[in-house]
């Protein structure tokens, strides 16, 4: 018996995917950028609606330039763990920048946005805490509880009363309750009611942790996330992010008030363990970070693009999320036609994402678009028409 | 009022039974993966609605031991026992 026969669901699962001549949709190589908002797939120039990369900040020149010349001075990797082997200056200097940008006293800066949810929640709830999860939460999250050995109560998502009705259960049982939420949720893009979840937070004595991965740099009058938008940034205690969105690079964060962060880098397995942020990568953010704080006018053109093309989408007789946020979604019924669609959508110079179930809520198939800044009108009017051109073809939609 | 395991397992069936997608035949030993081809998300989903009719969490760790119909009862009442 081969060791990879416990595989054989999963492959038989993408041989039907793939099965009509159709593309890995796993294995999709961009050749090589055009701009933010085109790149060259299959030879051909293709329409990015996939790549998280909210304000086209991953082609910034003033983070490409801080690169270029951290390079020259630091040279390109730091070898080790910053445990280890040691903090570099520009490691200090970043997590300054971040808990500045934020308001608060700590930042602690991680490798991935994986590992800093990983990293976190592992380390904040230990075997005789509660970590109360949203029941959409990401991969991320729910392998950190994993890695944590807490008790793990999932509560329907979005809804603060069902939360509040588990921690109710919880009355009198010794031990920290964490809940963790996301800001904006990565497969349908709908927003988290946070100020409600802040209030259960409040009157039930546990801990909030927020995920702002998707929303920071795209919510709030400074673009902190949701938490900014909702004025209910003291409620939250620790914040999660990614600068592999917004910020266009890579690497994870955690902010927070709390002195106690500083012991979490000696008991954080996914922040001990791997190697630390290159110093190109660092320049490159901070200088994205400043283009954020500069330009708030990249915010407000990308929400006018979300919702573009958003009532776009629906106006063709696509079925999406209830919210126009950076991530898009449109939710199909069957497995075969949204394959079919995302084959034909790439066909004809489009690219998005296909997510299927179990990696999606309520088993349905989507096709996840994300929106930048930097698209223009022009490119939002002609993937809807593409969009709309393929849902005739196959007869999608209504 | 406090339920047994065979009360608790009658519940979980019937809950089961109102998704036409479930096999008709499923009892007590019936297996929720293997037999009624659920997929990880789908037991979570499932175990929150059992959650919401009895007033109980069932933390996520414990649904690994779990295999049977007949198992998730009696996790559930142990659970409400305040095991």
């Amino acid at each position: 018996m081969s060791i990879f026969t416990k595989y054989e669901p999963l492959a038989r699962s993408l041989a039907a995917v793939t099965n009509g001549g159709g593309r890995n949709p796993f294995s999709v190589v961009i050749d090589h950028p055009v701009s933010s908002t085109v790149g060259v797939i299959e030879g051909r120039e293709t329409l990015l609606f996939g790549t998280n990369n909210y304000l086209g900040l991953s082609q910034s020149e003033a983070a490409i330039d801080a690169a270029i010349d951290t390079l020259r001075t630091h040279g390109v990797g730091t070898t080790g763990s910053r445990i280890a082997n040691g903090t570099q200056g520009l490691h200090r200097q970043l997590e300054e920048r971040i808990a500045a940008f934020f308001r608060r006293r700590h930042c602690m800066v991680f490798s991935t946005g994986y590992q800093a949810n990983l990293g976190m929640i592992s380390a904040l709830a230990g075997k005789d805490d509660y970590l109360l999860l949203d029941a959409d939460s990401h991969a991320s999250i729910y392998d950190g509880s994993r890695l944590s050995q807490a008790q793990v109560i999932r509560f329907r998502h979005n809804d603060p009363e069902d939360l509040h009705k588990r921690l109710r259960r919880l009355d009198g049982t010794p031990g920290a309750k964490l809940i963790v939420v996301e800001g904006i949720y990565s497969m349908m893009g709908d927003v988290v009611p946070m100020a409600e979840f802040a209030a259960v937070k409040r009157e039930t004595g546990a801990w909030l942790l927020a995920d702002e991965a998707h929303s920071v740099g795209v919510m709030g009058e400074h673009g902190r996330g949701v938490a900014e938008a909702c004025g209910v940034e003291d409620d939250v205690d620790f914040v999660v992010g990614t600068f592999s969105k917004s910020l266009g690079t890579v690497g994870g964060y955690c902010v927070s008030d709390q002195d106690g962060l500083d012991l979490i880098r000696l008991c954080s397995r996914p922040y001990m363990f791997t190697a630390s942020l290159p110093p190109d990568v660092i320049a490159a953010t901070m200088a994205a970070l400043s283009e954020l704080e500069q330009q708030p006018e990249l915010r407000h053109r990308l929400m006018d693009n979300a919702r573009r093309l958003h009532a776009g989408l629906n106006a063709i007789g696509l079925r999406t999320g209830p919210q126009a946020s950076p991530v898009v979604s449109v939710v199909l019924d069957e497995v075969a036609q949204a394959v079919q669609f995302w084959n034909r959508l790439l066909d004809l110079g489009v690219y998005v994402n296909l997510s299927l179930p179990p990696a999606t809520p309520d088993q349905h198939p989507l096709l996840r678009t994300s929106v930048m800044a930097t698209h223009d009108a022009a490119q939002i009017d002609q993937a809807i028409e593409i969009f709309a051109t393929v849902a005739r073809e196959i007869g999608a939609g209504h | 009022m406090s339920e047994t395991v065979a009360d608790v397992s009658a519940l979980i069936i019937q809950t089961l039974l109102a998704n036409p997608k479930v096999p008709r035949d499923i009892s007590g030993s019936s297996k929720i993966v293997e037999d009624l081809a659920f997929d990880s998300l789908a037991v979570m989903n499932f175990v929150m609605e059992i959650e919401d009719s009895l007033d109980v969490s069932v933390p996520l760790d414990r649904l690994a031991d779990i295999r049977t119909i007949d198992d998730l009862a009696n996790c559930i009442v142990s659970l409400k026992q305040g095991d």
